[in-house]
């Protein structure tokens, strides 16, 4: 175990100055008399894009870095790669880098798809021989056999990205620095790059991550920092730091949250003697989710507030794939629970989910509460919570949790009953 | 980082240069194929502007204006003064524009940032191959003898490459902080034209003015190119001397230039 990466005390200053910026040679010189003529102390703004900023990473670990637009997250990786230099403080790295900071980095437009393998392969550190080697490996990846030697003018943004990522999955370094490239690229490619991410985890490699998917940089960082303005917030196991970044965004916001505030809702229907008044994922001990997988136990937690005595309230809840299909719906009654009357003041109800047997795919879920008269609504809020539930493992196989296999998945055993039965003949892909 | 290199980091840059020399070899490549990917005429691009110009000048200056051209055929004369110099102009307006020119790649990746400004300027080395063996043909067209001397053809090109790069490499880091100055090259070729003995031999300078021409670094080594294909008089090696300490000037002082503000480059480009 030795460090491989060590930054110390990174600082990083850009100037800008209050004269007109001097892109212009013309503009420096006039600002060089403007000066000496009315001694003008020069006004220059400084941006510290890093302040003090010290971590180490051993030998084999995976780092993510989460963060705001602009709090310095890519300015720490080019500084790890010696693209620019910091202000002050040192880096140390132990053995050799490839930094992926954008995907097909010195591809050239006129070039075909196999000439820019070379280049780009060069460029990012491989030799010539090792590229020639991996080539059939990385066009194969791509999926790009069909147009290796068209000019990649002609290849579309999904196949730039491909041939770009394949090159540098097939880089063979000890350290990798990655940031947010995934971002293009259908579903199915992200989830091999997610794959192929994965297994550097096993290979021994060092990895920083940078990226804004929380789910993408749970599963694949032990270990996360959070940089600020500047500073890291926070560095630690991925679960707490990632919890922390999100506690940012109490106040609702439609992007990625596991607690709804439901009081200041527009849109909701309803007589209003009972409201909701928010809503939080969470695991069987009551702690916020930060992932939601298929399969997953969750206990949804509905917060409801009582402005006027109500008598016989039936709570329910229903959630829809985005194009419309109803997946379930949850109520009270429906499972038998009866409440006499409910008096003004507040309380919650937890609604516990053993499985939530779901393919992986972005929920979107309607809240109701209903009186003795079922067309009656005291309360009728919809399409307010999302969730976005991501894959996992169920069957071990790696396969079988996919949108394409339909909506839900049903745990089940299968037991084949066949008259020759030899130890070759059947048996089971996976060994549990 | 301090500014204080040692004497072993000073070196390094070397070392590393070499560790990143397919790099280079790939950048060099880049440059040759794209120039003639899709174009209709390929390589030939490479001989038609030294030919025209020597067409050219050949009519307005050889016959029109009648210049003197020191006893040689007018076309032989200016052609083998125009072949180094169209190698000399392009790989500096490449050189010059080279940083700007890669910006994609200093933003993103690490390598050791002179690469680009060599391979600008190696890159121009094949036009200059191919111009050479079209001046074989007009040599051969005018009867001008082959002599053994011509063994220093190509390497002539070597001070001359140093000159670009020095040069390429001051104004392409003055270009990444001030975007005018790509403007001065064209410009500054336009002049140099007239400043270096191409159209005209240094013989109708006057005596009193030729130290001038003189301290022009191409002038010394455009006459030795000329020399050698004609054989009209001898190789003036003072002239060739005085061109060899400017161009050692100008390539320190533009090497020192780029390797100070290398680190800022991802930072302004």
């Amino acid at each position: 175990m030795f460090n491989s990466v060590v930054a110390e005390n990174i600082s990083k200053k850009y100037e800008i100055s209050k004269f007109q910026k001097e892109t212009q040679f013309r503009d420096a010189l006039i600002n060089f008399a403007k000066r000496k003529l009315f001694s003008n102390k020069e006004k220059t703004e400084e941006i510290w894009a890093l302040k003090e900023v010290s971590f180490s990473l051993e030998n084999g670990e995976i780092v993510g870095i989460i963060g705001n637009n602009g709090a310095g997250k890519s300015t720490i990786l080019k500084i790890l790669s010696k693209i620019t230099y910091p202000t002050s403080g040192k880096i140390k790295i132990k053995g050799r880098v490839a930094s992926l900071l954008e995907v097909g980095t010195g591809f050239h437009d006129e070039l075909s798809g196999r000439e820019n393998v070379y280049l780009n392969g060069s460029i990012l550190g491989m030799k010539k021989k090792e590229v020639k080697a991996k080539l059939d490996a990385i066009v194969a990846y791509a999926e790009v056999e069909k147009f290796l030697d068209t000019p990649i003018k002609r290849y579309s943004s999904g196949m730039r990205m491909r041939l770009g990522f394949s090159v540098a999955a097939h880089l063979d370094t000890d350290i990798l620095f990655i940031d947010e490239v995934l971002s293009v690229g259908d579903a199915s490619f992200q989830k091999k790059c997610l794959g192929t991410m994965g297994e550097m985890r096993t290979s021994g490699k060092t990895v920083i991550f940078v990226s804004h998917s929380m789910p993408t940089v749970e599963n694949l960082c032990p270990r996360v920092l959070w940089i600020d303005k500047g500073e890291i917030r926070k560095d630690g196991p991925a679960v707490e730091v990632i919890e922390k970044y999100l506690l940012q965004y109490e106040t609702f916001t439609m992007q990625y949250s596991m607690k709804y505030d439901f009081r200041n809702f527009f849109g909701r229907e309803g007589s209003g003697e009972i409201n909701y008044t928010g809503l939080e994922f969470l695991d069987t001990a009551g702690q916020r989710k930060t992932i939601v997988r298929s399969g997953d136990n969750l206990k949804v937690r509905l917060f409801y507030e009582v402005h006027e005595p109500v008598s016989n309230p039936k709570f329910y809840f229903t959630f829809y794939t985005e194009k419309g299909a109803r997946i379930a719906t949850f109520g009270s009654s429906l499972s038998g629970h009866y409440i006499n009357q409910l008096l003004p003041g507040n309380g919650y109800v937890d609604i516990d989910i053993d499985s939530l047997n779901v393919m992986p795919d972005r929920y979107y879920f309607s809240f109701w509460i209903v009186g003795d008269r079922e067309k009656k609504y005291f309360e009728r809020i919809e399409w307010c919570a999302r969730l976005d539930v991501e894959f996992s493992n169920y069957y071990k196989s790696g396969k079988g949790i996919d949108k394409e296999f339909g909506y839900v998945f049903i745990p089940c055993n299968w037991d084949f009953h066949d008259e020759i039965i030899s130890e070759g003949h059947l048996n089971q892909e996976n060994s549990r | 980082m301090g500014n204080n290199s040692t004497m072993e980091e000073k070196f390094e840059w070397i070392r590393e240069f070499w560790r990143y020399k397919e790099l280079l070899y790939f950048f060099v490549w880049r440059d040759v194929k794209v120039k003639y990917k899709q174009t209709a005429l390929g390589a030939l691009w490479a001989v038609i502007q030294p030919f025209f110009s020597m067409v050219v000048f050949t009519i307005f200056f050889g016959k029109l204006a009648k210049m003197p051209s020191d006893g040689i055929p007018y076309p032989v004369f200016s052609y083998s003064a125009l072949v180094p110099w169209a190698y000399f102009t392009g790989a500096l307006s490449s050189a010059g524009n080279c940083l700007i020119g890669n910006s994609n790649l200093l933003t993103k990746v690490y390598f050791p940032r002179v690469a680009i400004p060599v391979a600008s300027v190696l890159a121009g080395l094949i036009d200059f191959f191919i111009a050479s063996i079209v001046l074989g043909g007009v040599m051969m067209y005018y009867q001008i003898p082959f002599t053994w001397e011509l063994i220093f053809w190509p390497i002539l090109v070597l001070p001359l490459m140093f000159l670009a790069l020095g040069l390429g490499m001051l104004l392409a880091s003055l270009n990444v902080k001030y975007r005018d100055i790509k403007y001065t090259i064209p410009f500054g070729i336009q002049l140099l034209l007239f400043l270096t003995p191409i159209i005209y031999p240094i013989s109708i300078v006057p005596e009193k003015y030729r130290i001038f021409i003189l301290l022009n670094p191409l002038t010394g080594i455009i006459d030795a190119f000329r020399c050698i294909v004609v054989q009209n008089k001898p190789i003036d090696f003072t002239a060739l001397g005085i061109s060899i300490a400017v161009i050692f000037v100008f390539f320190v002082i533009g090497l020192s230039v780029f390797q100070n503000t290398e680190k800022k480059f991802a930072d302004l480009v």
